[in-house]
């Protein structure tokens, strides 16, 4: 190995004028000067490294912090919040000692580049934050978004993001209870991948990311540092390398699943022993972001010796080895006396575990190479003072051509052959059509506490095998909706998130948000994003269910073209006792089914619009929040008190399609009535909010209709389910058999992948 | 008729989890000396005259290999 001249900081001290490729690791120039003010000279190449970035946009939020701030100022006052935003994840308090934490990510540009190791790694990374909480995972979910159907790239992208989430996950033993599957245009060159986890501790057992008390010990445990995802760092090594050097950086992160399981039972069993006083995982930005992070929390200041960080591949510079996104690490603070019985755990559990540095209160991150100084910054500028931006917002002129076409001309089919037809045609599209081909391959009971699964409304899990204490949990999203309006597009993600988790019988407590949209330096996209959070923001007050973290993913867009603005919002309910959830299948012979909410004439964004004329224009879905509490209230009564034994809430398809499922899901027959002098096709198709359909035993009937009549929750009695009769009647105007209804849902994904 | 071997392994970059597997299991067997494992694909494949050096290539770079975390080599 050829020795490297390093860069040090007295080097950089005596040579002010070097130039130095900030651009190319995406600084701008005046934070670029902005660093060499901090300093007091030119940063050396190492610092530059962490300063690039912990200060990009996917570390510092520096465009969207303004904007996220609302979540703090307009949350609501709650007694169930353990942790707010600004750790790992946030932590809820869910009884009895219990708590849960849960956060979801976006993991959009690796999954394009390579969809499976892309997703594989965002459920692992999303698993390793919720384990530093101090929690046991148990749980994953996903929400993906493809190009359409059809389509050779889509063909790519599809099974391999698939294939990853389900194989990271599958080897780990944690079931994957639900998510959701779409698909839109503006997604082909940039899918999205969210993924969520879920996990459950004692409400004593909550960790934090802090290096306090000087003295104490950092240590680096899990896997060895390699050359994953460090393109960027690249730029930083071109002005030392030859060309075969580079060549051998991948920007690919490579996961391993057996890996972060070892790590998963090693770090519960340091924790159970209070081994650590501060623990970080490692993800983006590697051991720049834990070094800075841990230090700016706790006392302040950090030494290292970057030499002995464990290397897969030891021609790793500096530079290389402060971005490294090498997966299954995590960085923990130990004080002297525990740190033998630290290292004997990982020992025991055969995990890597190295002493890099010392804590300390200088205020200073300091870090050496081969004894040479090479890092001396105060954290706090890195991690929590970085660049702040008030992008230009700007509302682009399309919106108001959304408004006025309206799609208010489209034909709408009138005679009950066209309903019949225009249903089987919204149930077999890809956005509504049965999601078994994806969801088959997770598993989705492995550990034997998943109470509910896809595809029902809600997945729910039973905290541990001691108690009947549960956890119910929703991932939802609107491109279109949001596209329309993005401030009412946001609520009504919201909205449906927190509707099924209370048709499934919990109470919405907390969310949780992945911002999906294009490049925050188009006008146009960033007040789609502020839009959007100031929507959330008060949509959470109203529901009183605060943001308790997340992410926002910027820069998804083919050229200048950006995906559909897509929020993807998690609700987190607890229910105390699991076996009184409700499903969504319709089950009991002669049960009265009901629709709860009233229904307008509502197509704006709608899946007829875009699946029959391929429209996306109008006002989406008018929101009412104060109405969802309602039905909530009303739903998780209902649940509790056993007066209905099946719900499925209302969204896209309407009426019709959640009718589909509660017969599918039940493998049982229904004759439907619409309400008399209703237009038939608004009452089966409109996407009205704050809707859902359930039904009730004959014998709970008037207790059912006291309740909702008492509470002032509109009803309609609409039909009755008959488990010997295999058809879906609409009296009047169609029946389709069930079969022919399974071959229309099931159909339609594995027709093109198998 | 011709034999055609193409060799398909992980970037030297890319972390081998199954190479890594091995590895630990050559120490627990009490063997030493080996200090790294790397694994792949092996394909054989049978073509008559008509497929050149560059449909290989071809065949190699969009099906047999994923060339953004593999290397392929072909052997006739």
């Amino acid at each position: 190995m050829t020795a490297v001249a390093v860069d040090t900081v007295a080097r950089a001290a005596a040579t002010p004028e070097q130039p130095q490729p900030y651009a190319e690791l995406g600084l701008a120039e005046i934070e670029y000067r902005r660093i060499a003010e901090i300093l007091g000279r030119r940063p050396t190449s190492a610092e530059l490294a962490i300063y690039s970035v912990m200060w990009s946009e996917h570390c510092s939020y520096k465009s969207s912090k303004i904007h996220l701030r609302q979540f703090g100022e307009k949350a609501p006052q709650t007694d169930t919040l353990l942790v707010g935003m600004g750790e790992n994840a946030g932590v809820v308090d869910a009884g009895d000692g219990w708590a849960v934490t849960f956060k979801i990510e976006s993991h959009n540009h690796p999954s394009y580049v390579e969809p499976y190791q892309g997703a594989a790694t965002g459920v692992g990374g999303i698993v390793r934050d919720i384990l530093t909480m101090g929690a046991r995972p148990v749980a994953v979910m996903d929400s993906l978004r493809f190009g359409p159907l059809g389509l050779p790239d889509t063909d790519r992208v599809l099974p391999g993001v698939v294939a990853g989430v389900g194989g990271y996950g599958n080897c780990l033993g944690l079931p994957n209870i639900g998510g959701e599957t779409a698909f839109h245009e503006s997604y082909l060159g940039n899918p999205l991948v969210n993924a969520l986890c879920v996990g459950v501790m004692r409400t004593d057992g909550i960790k934090l990311a802090r290096a306090d008390g000087p003295g104490n010990k950092v240590v680096l445990f899990g896997a060895r540092t390699g050359g994953d995802g460090i393109g960027g760092a690249s730029v930083l090594a071109s002005a030392s390398f030859d060309q075969e050097h580079q060549k051998k950086r991948p920007s690919v992160q490579v996961g391993d699943p057996f890996a972060e399981k070892v790590l998963i039972e090693c770090c519960l069993e340091i924790f159970a022993a209070d081994l650590v006083v501060g623990i970080q995982d490692l993800g983006a930005a590697g051991i720049s972001c834990a070094t800075t992070e841990l230090a700016a929390a706790g006392t302040g200041g950090m030494d290292v010796e970057l030499d002995l960080v464990p290397l897969r591949d030891p021609t790793l510079v500096p530079e290389e080895i402060l971005m490294s996104e090498s997966q299954e690490r995590m960085m923990a603070v130990v004080a002297p006396d525990r740190l033998d019985d630290f290292l004997n755990v990982c020992a025991k559990w055969d995990v890597l575990a190295t002493v890099i540095g010392t804590v300390t209160d200088s205020g200073r991150l300091r870090m050496t190479w081969h004894g040479e100084q090479i890092v001396d910054l105060p954290p706090r500028t890195a991690a929590h003072e970085g660049p702040v931006y008030d992008r230009p917002i700007e509302r682009p002129y399309d919106q108001d051509v959304f408004v006025e076409h309206d799609g208010r001309t489209l034909p709408r089919p009138r005679t009950g052959d066209e309903l019949r037809a225009t249903l089987l045609r919204l149930t077999s599209s890809p956005n509504l059509a049965s999601k078994s081909w994806v969801t088959d391959q997770y598993d989705r009971y492995v550990q034997g506490n998943t109470v509910l699964a896809a595809p029902e409304d809600a997945g729910m899990i039973r905290l541990d095998e001691s108690t009947v204490r549960g956890v119910a949990l929703s991932v939802d999203g609107n491109g279109r909706y949001t596209n329309l309006d993005p401030y009412v597009g946001a609520q009504l993600a919201l909205a449906e998130a927190y509707r099924n988790v209370a048709a499934a019988g919990a109470r919405p407590v907390a969310v949780t948000n992945c911002l999906n949209f294009g490049s925050p330096e188009d006008p146009g996209v960033m007040w789609q994003f502020a839009e959007a959070v100031r929507g959330l923001a008060d949509g959470c007050q109203i529901l009183r269910t605060p943001v308790t973290g997340g992410n926002v993913s910027f820069y998804n867009q083919t050229g200048n073209l950006p995906i559909l603005p897509t929020p993807v919002v998690g609700v987190l309910g607890v229910i105390d006792d699991v076996t009184r959830r409700t499903a969504q299948g319709f089950r009991t012979d002669g049960a009265l089914v009901y629709l709860l909410g009233e229904t307008e004439d509502e197509f704006g964004g709608s899946e007829w619009a875009y699946t029959v004329h391929g429209f996306i224009g109008g006002r989406p879905p008018t929101v009412d929040l104060a109405r969802e509490r309602l039905l909530a209230d009303v739903l998780i009564n209902c649940s509790r008190d056993g007066l209905v034994d099946s719900a499925h809430d209302l969204s896209e398809g309407g009426l019709a399609q959640a009718l589909v499922e509660c017969c599918l899901r039940g493998d049982a027959g229904a004759r439907i009535v619409l309400p008399e002098g209703a237009d038939p096709f608004v009452a089966l198709f409109s996407e009205s909010t704050a809707r859902a359909v359930v039904t009730v035993p004959r014998t709970e009937e008037v207790r059912f209709t006291d309740m909702c009549t008492a509470r002032r929750m509109p009803f309609a009695r609409i039909g009755v389910v008959d488990l010997l009769d295999g058809r879906l009647e609409v009296q009047g105007l169609f029946s389709i058999s069930l079969r022919e209804l399974r071959r229309a849902s099931a159909s339609t994904l594995p027709r093109r992948f198998g | 008729m011709a034999r055609v071997a193409v060799d398909v392994v992980l970037k030297a970059e890319i972390l081998d989890p199954q190479g890594q597997a091995i590895l630990g299991a050559l120490a627990r067997l009490g063997i030493s000396g080996v200090s790294d494992v790397r694994q792949g694909k092996h394909f054989q494949l049978e073509v008559d005259g008509s497929v050149d050096d560059e449909q290989l290539a071809k065949i190699a770079d969009t099906l047999l290999a994923n060339p953004v975390i593999e290397d392929f080599t072909i052997r006739r």
